[in-house]
């Protein structure tokens, strides 16, 4: 099967895709963006969190077909250039980074939150975040990143 | 493998009177699990979210239309505060990434006895529009679930809309599980009041072969509450009491890893107490019920 679609706003297109293949398989193995992590396969962990159409969703659960003529954004898109985006800058700054295994599917979801919420509660961010596990941080650091994010962003905002 | 790409469900119907053994994909959240442990592999997979039909809701009067390839998501956004008892339970179901694309529809095709939809609309009386290019069928929700995993539809069939009544009552869903969020429930219970016809339903959920009613319960309500939908007054604690009682004896519990039998019956007992105190206590206020105007 052919599949194409954008990822990280370019047009994309591979062959001999298995119709069985998850959305990650082919991110990862066909279009060499091995950004989104594959943990578990099973929609529990979050590590292979992406935007499929703007809303984030589980890579390893869309079946490859599902993406054709669809936008998907992957953590790779998150960056201009060189340029990390606050939300990765954040994450290294509060130190929310350790394996760095979840740390991808955290940043699109984290990314996601701030879009539709630029100021969400701690209750919200542990809500928005509850699918996606790091067994190393123990939740803290990242709650910590947030917190900066969104302090930046009230600072960018009120000076 | 195949894989089907139908844009309008007349095309969908066709293609799986075609191909009956074709497996239907809506969010995957069923479907890929058991594709990426290789539980199952299909001849051929049908996408079903191209099919814009299917993929929202709308309102008819009091009846509210859910097409089966809406999203958690958007039940929870669109629909909060019109179907209580399903919003809840949405609410409850995996994570945010799961809700974004998990359906109503993928829910009932896997027809587990844990998944949370099905207790709220077993209280909510919902009807299962089901159709083939043999023509459309309403399936009552007491008649949808056969078995574990197992429903009503017929190989060339597909689950098309699920319909509530928007004006029916109070009602409220209520879950048990070790956290907040992806949490398959140990038991969940669902409550729903219909003032009109003097009935209250109930939906068990994973503590049955299927999800099921709790029908003595009830009838016991169903007496005991005759005057009380006039006078609305406060629920004596031994007739609460008692329904706890009668709604867990409904259920066939099972120990497994996530609870013991005895565990289920005993919450069970307690999350029917409370779902009956809350609801009474809306309807008691009026809340979410078109009928309390009818009634004074
Ligand atoms: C991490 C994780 C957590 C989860 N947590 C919960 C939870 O808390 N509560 C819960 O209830 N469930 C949970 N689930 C299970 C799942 O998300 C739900 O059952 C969901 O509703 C399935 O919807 P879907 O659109 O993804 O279904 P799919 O996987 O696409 O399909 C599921 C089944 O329904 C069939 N089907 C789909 N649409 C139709 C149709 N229109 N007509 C006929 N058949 C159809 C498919 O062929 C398949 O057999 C979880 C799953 C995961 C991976
Ligand atoms: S790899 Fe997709 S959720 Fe874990
Ligand atoms: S940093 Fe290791 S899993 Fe989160």
């Amino acid at each position: 099967m052919r599949v194409s679609c954008r990822v990280n706003g370019e047009p994309v297109e591979v062959d001999d895709v298995w119709e069985g293949e998850s959305l990650l398989y082919v991110l990862r193995e066909r279009m060499g963006l091995p950004g989104s992590k594959n943990a578990c396969e099973q929609g529990e962990c979050g590590s292979c969190a992406v935007y499929l159409d703007n809303e984030v969703v589980c890579s390893c659960l869309v079946a490859a077909g599902q993406a054709i003529g669809r936008e998907v954004r992957t953590v790779e898109g998150l960056a201009e250039g060189e340029q990390l985006h606050p939300v990765q800058q954040a994450f290294l700054d509060a130190g929310a980074v350790q394996c760095g295994f979840c740390t991808p599917g955290l940043l699109v979801t984290t990314h996601d939150l701030l879009e539709r919420d630029p100021a969400p509660s701690d209750l919200q961010i542990r809500e928005a975040l509850a699918g996606n596990l790091c067994r190393c941080t123990g939740y803290e650091k990242i709650m910590d990143a947030v917190h900066l994010v969104i302090e930046q962003k009230a600072g960018a905002t009120d000076a | 493998m195949d894989f089907l790409q139908p844009t309008s469900w007349a095309e969908a119907l066709e293609m799986k009177a075609a191909d009956p053994e074709a497996i239907p994909i809506a969010g995957g959240t069923d479907v890929m699990v058991e594709i990426n442990f290789d539980h199952r592999r299909p001849r051929s997979l049908m996408d079903l979210t191209r099919i814009e039909e299917v993929r929202g809701w709308e309102r008819e009067g009091s009846r509210i239309v859910i097409g089966s390839g809406l999203t958690y998501r958007r039940v929870i956004d669109e629909i909060a505060g019109t179907l209580p008892a399903l919003v809840m339970a949405s609410r409850t179901v995996g994570s945010p990434q799961i809700r974004n694309r998990g359906t109503i529809g993928g829910n009932l095709g896997a027809a587990s006895p844990a998944g949370d939809t099905h207790p709220a609309l077993l209280a909510g009386d919902a009807v299962v529009e089901i159709e083939s290019v043999r023509g459309l069928r309403q399936v009552g929700i007491d008649d949808f679930y056969l078995g574990v995993k197992r429903n009503c539809l017929a190989p060339d069939e597909l689950i098309r809309s699920i319909v509530l009544d928007s004006d029916a009552g109070p009602a409220y869903f209520a879950k048990v599980g070790t956290r907040n969020a992806m949490v398959i429930a140990v038991c969940s219970f669902s409550l729903g009041l219909h003032p009109r016809t003097g009935r209250v339903r109930t939906g068990i959920g994973s503590a049955a072969p299927t999800p099921r009613r709790a029908h003595a319960a009830e009838e016991f309500l169903f007496e005991e509450l005759t005057d009380l939908w006039h006078s609305r007054a406060d629920l004596d604690r031994s007739l609460v009491q008692e329904f706890g009682r009668l709604a867990a004896a409904g259920a066939s519990p099972i120990d497994d890893v996530r609870g013991t039998a005895g565990y289920r019956t005993h919450s069970l007992a307690v999350l029917a107490r409370r779902t009956l105190g809350w609801a009474w206590a809306d309807y008691q206020r009026g809340a979410n019920s078109d009928r309390a105007e009818d009634v004074n």
